[in-house]
């Protein structure tokens, strides 16, 4: 009887799981609510959190209760300190979440919800959730060492340093992706500029306060910070509506590209407790706030779905990114279905705080479930939207046109019939001049937001307002990322060139600093100007790469894993790492190619470049290059991207060569042969 | 019911603290008292402070 009840639990629970993902697999012509939706995927996490994740725990790596973990070893109650799990599940969810998991089920909703839904669940049950949990795993048997330390030990000295350096490059895609998505947001809209504008007083008030007024009473300043916030939405709309104050706010791509540079100079230059700590807390918080706001949105407006299940670009002819479902599918929704970056959070600060091994499943398998749920509201929220709505927003100018009754018309031969008038009267309802072209992510999901939002609290006369708020909840995490990354970014930067030059190592020298500031700036600044001026939005070149260079190392990750578990002598289960090992260098190897060599301009890097050559030769200019120079720019971008393609193939490549051969030599030896460390078992410690 | 209420104000708060990186300062002054009776810990004002430098300071970055 005791163990009836709970396996009939989970039977009811497995079918309403499939019962549901049933209704949204299989219908068609009519619309569903997103509530199957949320009911399948939430039925599937639970059943892979107590199956698979137990299945790796406890048969695969052999999770140990008693084993002392680096949090007690070690203990100083800073960095190394046990932490009962729930809190830490919430430092650990808030670490890993981003705008990643936002903006890639956005954009794959071209495709229709139900490819990026299967990819979303199928992708974190069996990749991303197992890669962040074994890292974790791996990283707390060895002092909680970061990604580049572990990759040294276990695997090499060589791989350590590649990997290393395809972490700082993918950092720059990172930034350069995510201001982009800034700049998108902003672009000639003065009431979100000046919303977001009004973050950097509120951020430097607060950090005031808790420095000199009250010291470290972060819960009081934030509550006033984010009642400030509240207040900055409401006036941005007075300031937008006013024919002063308005266009003193309206800013173009270009202009708000500079600023944005200009700003992430000076933030990671200034000491961090005046304007990075204190919008981090706000950040966080309101990031943890919204995404709890949004699923009880979701829950009690049960929205319909608007967007068919699936639509005809999955033959890789849609306007929102070229390329087909496979492999540009899985390179797109990137973070909320697998994402590399989290190895580096899981060998980062949560390792050095996990109370007991036995824990780790809920922190690393669990926060990474979270994520994915955050995606399949993200998917949502773009998915309730209207069809025409969603393409006019995220589709580029070159191919739409400029005005409302232009875009209407090329839309609706596309088979998504919509009138310019809804396309007016939507852009009229959030308080924006045009919702045209404004891809990225974050406006989409704006809207989605506001439809959902609106219904719960404020009607219609509140979308305007709950636009707004999505997009300073979105601008405000990505500006901290912005401003925290070009940090990380040059320390990364003096370690690599005091190797060469030992001056460099100084970090708190200032010549120095603003060398390795201003490198990193111009690096991810570079990318982001390239991507503002692109006609085809920028999103189109760079989102892939990100989605490229972020999943090759989750799979770089999934090789040490890999590494790690046949050095255990447990080669019986390399399975668990090695399909999604292999299906992700499959994606990312095929999507890196075609980046580089595909034939289709839209696609390729290179013949993109031809292309232009071949034009510029004939004396031919061809949008958006103005001149011959202009296009000899191009044609140079397009050299730098290829290059950038190549260099992330040639890491995962090499990366993959040192494991596999690890793998053959660990596999020759008859012993284990992993170098943990270890501090013993509770009961010891408790006698000493 | 009061202290239930009390007790889960003080988790959730211990919890948003560690969100933005600042552990738990009583945790950290039984730790001293019990390892390191001979140091003095340091008062909240400075462990704020230095776990504020500690979770900016580094090459760790924040996730996309």
């Amino acid at each position: 009887m005791n163990t009836l009840l709970p396996k009939l639990g989970w039977a009811a629970l497995a079918l309403l799981g499939a019962f549901a993902l049933g209704v949204v697999a299989l219908s068609r012509g009519e619309t569903i609510s997103a509530l199957w939706i949320v009911i399948a995927a939430v039925s599937v996490y639970f059943i892979a959190y107590r199956f698979y994740a137990r299945f790796i725990a406890y048969k695969v790596i052999g999770v140990d209760g008693s084993r002392i973990t680096p949090a007690w070893a070690k203990n100083d109650g800073l960095d190394y300190v046990p932490t009962n799990r729930n809190i830490l599940f919430g430092h650990h969810f808030a670490a890993i979440a981003g705008a990643g998991p936002l903006v890639g089920p956005v954009l794959a909703a071209q495709m229709g919800y139900l490819p990026g839904m299967l990819w979303i669940l199928a992708g974190v049950v069996f990749a991303g959730a197992v890669q962040d949990f074994l890292v974790l795993f791996i990283s707390s048997r060895r002092d909680g060492r970061s990604l580049g330390d572990l990759i040294k030990s276990e695997m090499g000295a060589v791989p350590g340093v590649i990997a290393l350096f395809g972490a700082f490059m993918i950092m720059v895609i990172i930034l350069a992706v995510l201001a982009l998505i800034v700049v998108k947001a902003l672009a000639h809209s003065p009431w979100g500029t000046f919303t977001v504008a009004a973050t950097i007083p509120i951020a430097i008030l607060m950090g005031i306060y808790m420095r000199y007024i009250r010291p470290g009473k972060i819960g009081e300043i934030s509550l006033v910070g984010f009642v400030l916030l509240m207040a900055a939405i409401v006036v941005g709309g007075w300031v937008a509506a006013d024919p002063v104050w308005g266009p003193m706010f309206t800013f173009d791509g270009k202009e708000l590209t500079w600023m944005l540079i200009g700003y992430g100079f000076v933030a990671s230059v200034l000491p961090v407790w005046l304007l990075l700590a204190p919008r981090d807390y706000l950040s966080t918080f309101l990031k943890i706030g919204t995404i709890v706001g949004l699923a009880l949105g979701i829950v009690f407006v049960a929205p319909q779905l608007q967007m068919p299940a699936v639509t005809k670009f999955i033959d890789g002819t849609g306007p929102v990114w070229s390329g087909n479902l496979f492999p540009f599918l899985f390179i797109t929704i990137a973070c909320g279905a697998v994402s590399g970056f989290h190895a580096l959070i899981s060998s980062g600060t949560t390792p050095k705080l996990l109370d007991k091994e036995t824990d780790a499943p809920l922190i690393g398998y669990g926060g990474m479930l979270m994520e994915s749920f955050v995606a399949i509201m993200a998917l949502v929220a773009a998915s309730v939207i209207d069809p025409g709505v969603y393409f006019a927003m995220n589709s580029p100018a070159a191919l739409i046109g400029k005005t409302a009754q232009e875009a209407a018309t090329v839309i609706s031969q596309w088979g998504f019939v919509v009138t310019p008038e809804l396309l007016t009267q939507t852009a009229a309802d959030v308080g924006e001049s045009t919702i045209i072209s404004r891809a990225g992510g974050a406006p989409t999901l704006a809207v989605g937001m506001a439809h959902i939002l609106h219904q719960v609290i404020g009607g219609q006369g509140m979308m305007a307002f709950w636009y707004h708020f999505a997009i300073l909840f979105e601008a405000l995490f990505i500006l901290t990322a912005v401003d925290a990354g070009t940090r990380a970014g040059r320390f990364m930067l003096q370690d690599l060139m005091g190797t060469f030059v030992p001056a460099f190592k100084r970090t708190e020298a200032l010549i120095p600093n603003l060398v390795a500031t201003g490198l990193c700036v111009a690096a991810w600044g570079y990318f982001l100007y390239q991507g503002v001026v692109d006609p085809l939005g920028g999103i189109n070149t760079l989102w892939p790469l990100f989605g490229v260079a972020n999943q090759m190392l989750a799979a770089v990750a999934l090789v040490l894993a890999t590494v790690v578990l046949v050095k255990m002598k447990k080669q019986r289960y390399i399975w668990v790492t090695v399909l999604p090992t292999v299906w992700l260098l499959a994606c990312t190897l095929t999507a890196g190619w075609q980046k580089v060599f595909s034939e289709n301009p839209k696609i390729g890097f290179l013949a993109h470049a031809a292309k232009f050559s071949a034009a510029a030769e004939n004396g031919e200019v061809l949008a958006p290059a103005k001149s011959i120079e202009q296009m000899q720019q191009v044609i140079f971008n397009d050299y730098v991207d290829a290059a950038l393609a190549s260099l992330f193939v040639l890491v995962v490549l090499s990366i993959t060569f040192f494991g596999i051969r690890k793998v053959l030599q660990a596999l020759r030896s008859e012993h284990p042969t992993v170098r943990e460390t270890h501090h013993g078992v509770h009961a010891e410690a408790v006698k000493a | 019911m009061f202290k239930d209420l009390a007790r889960m104000g003080e988790y959730l708060g211990q919890a948003a603290r560690l969100m933005v990186g600042l552990p738990d300062y009583d945790t950290y002054v039984q730790h001293m008292r019990m390892k390191h009776p001979d140091q003095a810990p340091m008062t909240y004002e400075e462990f704020f402070r230095e776990r504020q430098e500690a979770r900016f300071g580094g090459a760790s970055g924040k996730c996309c």
